[in-house]
């Protein structure tokens, strides 16, 4: 399971690189193992406007549907269309490749409430350890 | 395959598409001779109006050809009446064959939705007899029998819950669900026009309090809540999480799948709910799927029984009638009366068991769930080991370091001639193996499955390939759902190739 450093990470299992007002997000390592083989990504439109929290999107695998959560506030500048021929990408290269959209950051403050790699580890752990 | 004790015979026989099956001319009928001038169809009816080609490759075959057809399909099928059904959160209990019997009964077969009242008192009192039944049995005011199935029961809860809010003069904006909900209760709320807010389960695998009580505010329209919920545990605090939600204006919506935990021990009315449906083809043994419709009846608080569906049934005298007369009511839900047939076999159940034999059911149901987590407790790891009532969740964690996954073990289930048991759900643990025996079965056919399990869990850890290729004794092994999820090919009609 890889966490990587320059990332931050919600409780949800989304990942954020920051760069500049630009936010790009996918889901962890630790979600596409869980979901197991990815079918299919439902993604926003370019333009689309979310607060933090809310929906934006959905993946499905053969096991079960799960919804992707906004880590922070923004305006979708870029979605990865590759996704909708190659669902898959996301289990292969959860954080490169398999990138879901690029935001463009509100509300940076917002996160401030995020977790470094070895929190969100941390917290993989402890529940592995429950 | 030696030590799997209880295999059932699987027809391995192919069976073709009907379309493949088609031969010209077949038909499975025969018309007398005419007695009478042939015309022209166009003559009569314009050939403005007459179909052409529209039926071109329909198939064409006899009565045996479809009847085989189907016969043979149904062989592949697994059902109750094979042996253990242990599909979490469904209650595939046995249908008793007296509820057949009485369905088919040709004063309800025949009797007509449009016939007037006086016509069917029979098929009227069935439907009063229903919504008294599931009165007493829910501890609720009101009860409407007309929603088709559990999620339809949902929609009308929570249609009425919005009913009551907005006459008060505000529909509020949001409905809590904790996360180990049935995937329904979110849909049901978003239909109704509500966001949703997800309530975490705390360490025990219950609805989190605090949370609650720090979501809990004027914006919430109510909590949608399943108790037993989808770990099989009982939520404890259930009169103090109605209380705070009814202190913040709010309504409980209890989502009665997991009735056969409850089921003449005690009362969601007693609870404090508001409103709540019944999977009759779950807790009163109504068949599941093509052995007919379902039906979700819903109870009400007398709170929220203005806004009941019309028609109800009432008695007045010796005489039933449909009460339309409901200004306050959300109106109908359903074509004439809900699935009419479904809720003479629940009426027969109900009654043919009486309070006691209910009891005792439930009683069963549980003892049965708690017997195989007693035995398989040190084999397979029980996420949230509370109380466990009517069902059990397993995990795969200890089969997993072989590689071993929950979907390899239940399809390893299979060769040892058991229905698979409900997987990855609830979402809340990784590696769901949820297991809900009923009441139905013995407790040698509860050895058999514990023997299987055990024996899964040693094969993944010897053999674990066994497991992770099974199954072995179907008539099509391992399927790749991966490529047929992706890549989904579908046809009804000869392949081109």
């Amino acid at each position: 399971m890889s966490y990587p450093e320059n990332l931050l990470y919600t409780k949800d299992h989304e990942w954020i690189k920051v760069d500049g007002e630009r936010g790009t997000i996918g889901i962890t390592d630790f979600a596409q193992s869980e979901l197991g083989d990815i079918v299919y990504v439902e993604l926003p439109k370019e333009g689309d406007t979310f607060a933090v929290h809310e929906t934006f999107g959905s993946v499905e695998s053969v096991k079960t549907v799960s919804e992707m959560f906004m880590p922070v506030s923004g305006t979708i500048l870029e979605v990865n269309q590759a996704l909708t021929e190659n669902p898959e990408l996301v289990n292969t290269d959860p954080y490169g490749a398999g990138w879901m959209i690029v935001v463009k950051i509100e509300n940076p403050s917002e996160l401030d409430s995020l977790m470094s790699a070895s929190e969100y580890e941390d917290l993989i752990n402890e529940g592995k350890e429950r | 395959m030696e030590k799997i004790k209880k295999v059932s015979r699987h027809i391995t026989q192919n069976e073709p598409l009907l379309f493949e099956r088609s031969r010209p001319g077949a038909v499975g009928y025969k018309l007398p001779p005419l007695d009478v001038p042939a015309i022209e169809p166009q003559e009569v009816i314009g050939s403005k109006l007459l179909r052409n080609d529209d039926l071109e490759g329909l198939p064409e075959l006899s009565e045996p050809d479809v009847v085989r057809h189907f016969i043979r399909l149904s062989t592949w099928n697994y059902a109750t009446d094979l042996g253990m059904f242990p599909l979490g959160s469904c209650t595939m209990k046995y249908n008793p064959k007296i509820n057949e019997w009485a369905a088919r009964l040709e004063g309800f077969t025949e009797s007509h939705p449009m016939a007037p009242e006086s016509a069917v008192q029979g098929s009227l009192e069935i439907i009063y007899l229903a919504q008294e039944l599931l009165k007493e049995i829910t501890g609720m005011a009101a009860v409407t029998v007309q929603p088709a199935a559990g999620a339809h029961g949902e929609m009308t809860g929570i249609m009425m819950i919005r009913a009551h809010l907005e006459k008060q003069g505000n529909a509020r904006k949001k409905v809590l669900i904790p996360d180990s909900a049935h995937g329904t209760n979110p849909a049901s709320a978003v239909i109704c026009g509500y966001a949703v807010e997800t309530i975490p389960s705390d360490k025990r695998g219950l609805t989190d309090l605090a949370e609650l009580e720090k979501r809990m505010d004027d914006t919430v329209a109510g909590l949608m809540l399943t108790n037993p919920n989808t770990l099989g545990l009982f939520e404890e605090n259930i009169e103090q999480i109605c209380k705070l939600v009814h202190e913040r204006g709010g309504l409980v919506y209890m989502d009665g799948a997991n009735m056969n935990a409850l089921c003449g021990i005690t009362r969601p009315g007693d609870m404090g709910v508001d409103v709540l449906h019944m999977n009759l083809h779950k807790t009163m043994s109504t068949p599941h799927g093509g052995g007919g419709p379902g039906a979700g009846p819903v109870a009400v608080s007398a709170t929220l029984e203005p806004y009941l569906p019309v028609p109800l049934v009432v008695k007045q005298g010796e005489q039933f009638r449909f009460d339309y007369d409901r200004p306050d009511s959300i109106g109908r839900v359903k074509a004439f009366y809900g699935n009419f047939l479904v809720l003479v076999r629940a009426v027969c159940y109900i009654l043919s068991l009486g309070p006691d034999g209910l009891k005792l059911n439930t009683e069963a149901a549980v003892l049965n769930a708690n017997y195989l987590a007693h035995h398989l407790r040190n084999t397979y790891e029980i996420p949230y080991d509370g109380k466990i009532m009517h069902e059990v969740v397993f995990s795969d964690k200890n089969q997993l370091k072989y590689g071993v996954r929950n979907g390899d073990i239940a399809k390893r289930l299979i060769d040892y001639g058991f229905h698979p048991p409900t997987m990855s759900f609830p979402l809340i643990v990784p590696g769901a193996l949820m297991v809900e025996p009923t009441e139905s079965e013995s407790r040698q056919e509860l050895d058999l499955f514990i023997d299987a399990m055990k024996s899964i869990a040693r094969e993944a850890e010897e053999n674990p390939d066994l497991v992770k290729n099974a199954p072995y004794s179907t008539r099509i092994g391992r399927l790749d759902e991966v490529s047929a999820a992706r890549n989904p090919i579908l046809r009804w009609h000869p392949s081109q190739e």
